[in-house]
């Protein structure tokens, strides 16, 4: 178990890592985080025996459950994040921008819950934000971020629509899909109000109409720049 | 030519569907391809489309029956969208850069799907709109709420038909998540919010998770769990909302 637990997470950590060498300590408990199979990431956070973040990688499985857990994981890193907005609210945030916020922080929890209620025992461990990029008390930092992971999130959905072979979840990600869709039109729109913003020919191809779809090896590696936790997808369906 | 028309024809016409479907031979599929160009498609998007009919011969009779649905509605906001920004003195300048961007991209829709069908592309029906939707800002700005939050739904509603022809589910959802983008605008600048929230759903289930038990949601309002899904609407439902547009 030791030497497997060693192999397992230290072989994805990423490359420029030395390897870390795990204390007694801190594999027992995180050994045992593992085996009660939840919250290895309340450990990870207690880091001064180890300053080097020590995690196990997730890994989204295969089929239908790897794309409802490539979902599920992009739903955490939005909830985490307007969790934040709503937890530390940038200067000068107006009532209408912290109903709006506040609106699209309980969608991105309901997701979450969601996703994790749907996937039951193939769910994927609670993921560890990386926030340091961003200023919670600048609203700028904030609404761009926001904007960046809410295009993010339509562009990994209609990426994504094409492997569900479930017509079920095929339905249910449509229902998200544009939910995100509207958050990112009013995100832009609070950037920048009533431009061509909030369907820009930034986002949107203006000579097709059609909105970004991109695949999980092109979402997956800007996502992760905001997770601590390493997430593999070796297995997803193409 | 009207809506109706149009629907039944398509589902009276399944038996002989692929005789009808015919013409996706392989001198039409580089017609296909040829259309695309013509209609200013980018190769990689024509490129994309052919390759799924080239996998799999011809794209399914559903999958035609779904591009044509959503020609026809592309086709009613493309107008929709143009004569009001031909009627003089309707939209206040402060607005026209968002309808003119709403605009653009329904146009490029109809060229789109027009230039994916080729010659299995419905005319462009005749359509009518109430009185005052062009003489009142109030009224064109709930029309196009209407349209648009409509259209979203109608897209949803075929995704499922799309399952078995990929590339076209693809560039569909990418006309949806298009949709939605100009639903909540134009919902924001009616003084509402970007998202629906449905009275009709008193179920509060999703996919058999029932949402209002969930972790971390305590205090949630019933807005929140409706909004945090859009719902889809039927080819029927949605051939009732557009009725009144119906030449």
């Amino acid at each position: 178990m030791k030497k497997q637990q060693e192999e397992v997470s230290l072989g994805m950590l990423p490359g420029q890592l030395e390897p870390v060498r795990v204390g007694r300590r801190l594999f027992l408990r995180y050994a045992g985080a593992f085996a009660t199979g939840g919250a290895i990431l309340a450990s990870c956070k207690n880091g001064e025996e180890n300053p080097t973040t020590v995690m196990a990688p997730v890994d989204l499985g295969s089929g239908d459950v790897s794309i409802l857990n490539y979902a599920y994981a992009l739903e955490q890193l939005e909830a985490a994040f307007y969790t934040q907005v709503i937890a530390t609210p940038y200067s000068g945030m107006t009532d209408a921008e912290k109903t709006l916020l506040t609106d699209i922080r309980n969608h991105e929890i309901i997701h979450r819950e969601f996703f994790k209620a749907a996937l039951g025992a193939n769910a994927i461990a609670a993921l560890t934000p990386n926030f340091t990029t961003i200023t919670f008390t600048d609203r700028s930092s904030v609404l761009n971020t926001a904007k960046a992971f809410e295009d993010l999130g339509v562009s990994a959905y209609n990426g994504a629509g094409s492997l569900i072979k479930d017509v079920n979840y095929l339905a249910l990600a449509g229902k998200i899909v544009s939910v995100e869709a509207r958050h990112a039109a009013a995100i832009r729109d609070l950037l920048n109000p009533k431009s061509a913003d909030f369907a820009g020919d930034d986002i949107v191809a203006p000579a097709t109409g059609l909105d970004k779809a991109d695949a999980p090896s092109v979402v997956l590696p800007i996502a992760q720049t905001y997770v601590k936790t390493q997430i593999t997808a070796t297995n997803l369906p193409k | 030519m009207n809506l109706f028309k149009i629907i039944s024809d398509i589902e009276q016409i399944d038996p002989e569907v692929s005789e009808r479907y015919s013409f996706y031979s392989r001198r039409n599929l580089l017609k296909f391809g040829s259309n695309l160009v013509a209609a200013g498609i980018p190769a990689i998007v024509a490129g994309s489309l052919n390759k799924a009919l080239a996998q799999s011969g011809a794209p399914s009779a559903a999958a035609v029956a779904t591009l044509q649905f959503a020609l026809t509605l592309e086709y009613l906001e493309d107008e929709f969208y143009r004569m009001g920004l031909a009627a003089s003195g309707l939209i206040p300048a402060a607005d026209t850069k968002v309808i003119a961007q709403i605009s653009k991209h329904e146009a490029a829709h109809v060229a789109l799907l027009k230039g994916a069908l080729g010659t299995a592309a419905p005319a462009k029906p005749t359509f009518k709109y109430p009185t005052g939707t062009f003489t009142s800002y109030a009224t064109f700005l709930a029309t196009a709420r209407a349209l648009e939050d409509t259209g979203v739904a109608a897209y949803k509603g075929q995704a499922g038909e799309l399952i078995n022809d990929k590339a076209i589910l693809t560039t569909a959802l990418q006309i949806h998540s298009v949709e939605a983008r100009h639903a909540s605008e134009v919902r924001r600048i009616l003084g509402l919010k970007g998202w629906v929230s449905d009275p009709a759903q008193t179920t509060f289930t999703q996919g058999g998770v029932a949402l209002k038990t969930l972790p971390n949601t305590t205090g949630f309002t019933d807005d929140s769990f409706r909004e945090a899904f859009d719902e889809p609407l039927t080819k029927a439902a949605v051939l009732a909302i557009a009725a009144p547009f119906l030449g």
